[in-house]
């Protein structure tokens, strides 16, 4: 490998090429010309990192075996799961939709979680991580909407609100603290970080 | 001022998928040393894929918006929704701050794509000369909102899943949401094969 590739850097939305700065690893480097993030600063162990995506996991199953939300309506009671909701989908006769949401809510978070411990456990035993896993893991979070879904959920719940009596579930809250748990999770370690190692 | 290089121009080609720059080796196709994924100068055809997705969004908002994306059927009758009316409703029952939201996630974002993406893409075939920073906080500003014009759709997931009462009160989704949906992932894809670097290049400067 060419000895200058090492020191330079080029930033990925501009292409600017620019010397590393030597501030420490602890910093990160943000580009010149636009200030795009080039390096993340790294954290010191992956500890955190482990606790956190074993947590989310968890948190994540919870969130999809219990009922988001029940209804109360004369009596009748009304629950449904996430799982539920896209097969409802499905049956409507949209499986398009169905599996758009089925693809941006359960699978791409659930394979981003589980490429997450893989390679957090591989880096803590200091074996070499299959190099693919890093280009999909970043593909599926970059398609991972839960965010979104949270949003959505609550958007829901204000409009049936006027129908009936609505009652919180506990996926509702344990997506509530996913979120927060994956939000720690992405600051937390970053794959760039991983290849400085 | 001193002059600034592209990696491009000193002859380096950037990995997008873990940083590493790499010596192009003139060969049409060539991999990450790191991490072996494929590189190249910029995002393979880029323009061409940008403007193909975004040609596709726009022939789809016309039914996005116009068809209904869901069907309510009470006691009284049946009633069809589509995106703007969902938002009178919100209006008309008092929500304003989730109607400005639906408005904004569903009607303002996909439009602002649209639109964006479009100038984004003009700007670089008529070689516009206005400094590439403005445009390139655009293109941010795409990246970030787009993903959140998804939430009709996650609101009709549950109101279908939820409002099931036989005899009180149905919901069913209509054909307007696939086509809503379709837009949304249309305009992530388009913007997802724009390779903003382009704003940068100077005519020539690519070999």
């Amino acid at each position: 490998m060419n000895p200058a590739a090492v020191r330079l850097i080029a930033c990925s939305q501009c292409d600017l090429l620019q010397k590393r700065l030597l501030a420490g690893p602890s910093v990160g480097t943000r580009c010149a010309r636009c200030q795009a993030v080039i390096e993340p600063p790294a954290h010191e162990s992956f500890d955190r990192p482990l606790a956190l995506v074993i947590a989310a996991a968890e948190t994540f199953v919870l969130a999809n075996v219990f009922p988001l939300v029940s209804m109360d309506l004369n009596g009748e009671t009304l629950s449904t799961t996430l799982p539920q909701a896209v097969w409802a989908l499905y049956q409507h006769d949209m499986a398009s939709l169905a599996a758009l949401v089925f693809f941006t809510t359960l699978l791409a978070p659930a394979i981003q979680l589980t490429i997450s411990l893989v390679l957090i456990i591989g880096v803590r035993s200091g074996r070499r991580t299959e190099p693919s896993l890093f280009r999909i893991h970043q593909w599926f979070r970059s398609w991972g909407m839960l965010d979104v879904l949270m949003l959505g959920i609550l958007v829901a719940l204000v409009k049936l609100a006027a129908l009936a009596r609505i009652v919180p579930g506990v996926a509702l809250f344990s997506f509530g603290a996913l979120l927060v748990l994956l939000s720690l999770l992405n600051t937390s370690f970053t794959t760039t970080e991983m290849w400085r190692r | 001022m001193k002059q600034l290089h592209s990696a491009a121009q000193a002859g380096f080609l950037l990995c997008l998928s873990c940083g590493q720059l790499a010596r192009s080796s003139g060969s049409l196709i060539q991999h990450c040393p790191r991490c072996g994924e494929r590189i190249s100068l910029r995002k393979p055809q880029s323009i061409t894929r940008t403007t193909a997705y975004l040609i596709a969004a726009a022939i789809l908002y016309v039914p996005a918006n116009l068809l209904p994306i869901m069907h309510t059927s009470t006691l009284v009758g049946g009633e069809d929704d589509t995106i703007l009316s969902g938002v009178i409703v919100l209006v008309q029952t008092g929500s304003w701050p989730l109607a400005l939201l639906v408005f904004f996630a569903s009607i303002m974002v996909p439009m602002l794509k649209l639109i964006a993406l479009a100038l984004l893409v003009i700007s670089i075939r008529q070689r516009w000369k206005s400094p590439p920073v403005g445009r390139l906080r655009l293109y941010r500003l795409v990246e970030f909102v787009g993903r959140w014009s998804l939430l009709d759709i996650y609101v009709l997931t549950l109101l279908v899943a939820l409002v099931q009462l036989q005899a009180l009160a149905t919901v069913e989704p209509r054909p307007g949401a696939v086509a809503f949906g379709a837009v949304v992932v249309l305009t992530l894809l388009s913007a997802r094969s724009f390779d903003p670097r382009l704003l940068f290049d100077q005519p020539g400067e690519i070999p």
